[in-house]
């Protein structure tokens, strides 16, 4: 067990612990809820190991490099950008995924670039951005959003 | 959306998930019968990231699920609607972070702000916020892509947050201020 996760499992156990305290009722309700959006979850968690796992086996590194490494260039950022806004995948799923491909050829540049873009872009659930906040909002939350993850990978890949 | 619309909803996204996670195991199966040396690495593969997740998401989980709780949607918009400024800004980052569940919840959060009359800034930077700077996805950030590259990119997506939540808020007010004035003119004509 590394120190991410014992920090991350501390603040868990503390905030339980606390939550028990000042009010015991509600504290079961989050357990309930934490375990539903666990089981939640759990299949779209085995399917992205299942991923990663055909990924590293099958593909090799340069592959990965080619198309989403140093020397892929504008192209291939854009279109690890466009594939994350696609793609709809919970979030916390995104970063072992980028950290699969990070470490078998693909540059910063692109794994900033698809977690940015996953995160802050959600083309399957733009309908209801749009329904909810008018479409004016919605297209330019969506579209300027786009543009600067593919600003800040270029500045990470820079810096790292 | 009725609370057993959603329901329904949620348990047909359930089996569909399933579903799909069957497909790929027997595709899975399938692709290792033709190729048996990929097995090993494979297997290597699997093991080595399920363990990784596995010894964070419940606990990542439990986190969501006592703010979910302990902090109500009224308190947010309570909060969000009346302050502007930096201060607002900082607030809508601040409240963002939280982990309180997926983007789609925050829509009419969102809605409610806008009709409450709070700044489109203000409602940019928040959805943002929402959306990729929350607490617990920087925990599992930092656990498979390092510290350097997980706090650089907060830093970076906060202030480009920032600046695009003002420049969404230009453009809106300079396009319904031309609206106002192409409406008069239409009046007039």
């Amino acid at each position: 067990m590394n120190a991410t996760a014992i920090i991350i499992n501390g603040i868990a156990i503390a905030g339980l612990l606390i939550a028990f305290i000042k009010d015991w009722k509600k504290a079961i309700q989050s357990l309930k809820m934490a375990g539903k959006s666990f089981i939640k979850i759990l299949p779209m968690v085995f399917i992205i190991i299942i991923t990663i796992a055909l990924l590293l086996g099958f593909v090799p590194p340069d592959q990965i490099s080619r198309f989403v490494g140093e020397q892929s260039g504008m192209g291939g950022v854009l279109i690890i950008g466009i594939v994350g806004a696609l793609m709809h995948i919970p979030a916390l799923l995104s970063f072992p995924l980028a950290s699969s491909i990070l470490e078998n050829g693909a540059s910063i540049t692109a794994v900033a670039a698809f977690v940015t873009t996953l995160t802050m872009i959600g083309m399957i659930t733009l309908p209801l951005e749009i329904k909810e906040l008018g479409k004016k909002i919605a297209l330019l939350r969506n579209g300027i959003s786009f543009i600067i993850a593919i600003i800040i990978a270029f500045i990470m890949g820079i810096i790292l | 959306m009725k609370p057993g619309e959603k329901q329904t909803k949620q348990k047909k996204k359930m089996i569909r998930d399933w579903f799909f996670l069957g497909i790929a195991i027997v595709f899975v199966v399938i692709l290792l019968s033709v190729f048996p040396t990929k097995t090993e690495a494979v297997t290597l593969t699997t093991q080595e990231y399920f363990i990784e997740m596995i010894i964070i998401l419940p606990a990542v989980m439990i986190i969501m699920g006592l703010f979910a709780v302990f902090i109500s949607n009224e308190t947010v918009v309570k909060h969000l609607g009346k302050t502007s400024g930096i201060k607002g800004i900082a607030i809508s980052i601040l409240i963002g972070t939280l982990p309180t569940g997926p983007l789609y919840i925050a829509f009419p959060m969102a809605a409610t702000l806008i009709k409450k009359g709070a700044r489109v800034s203000n409602i940019i930077v928040f959805l943002s916020a929402w959306a990729c700077i929350k607490i617990p996805q920087e925990m599992v950030e930092f656990q498979f892509l390092g510290a350097e590259f997980m706090f650089l990119r907060l830093i970076l997506t906060i202030i480009f947050v920032i600046i695009m939540g003002i420049s969404i808020e230009k453009i809106i007010g300079w396009s319904e201020r031309r609206n106002k004035i192409e409406g008069k003119r239409g009046i007039e004509g």
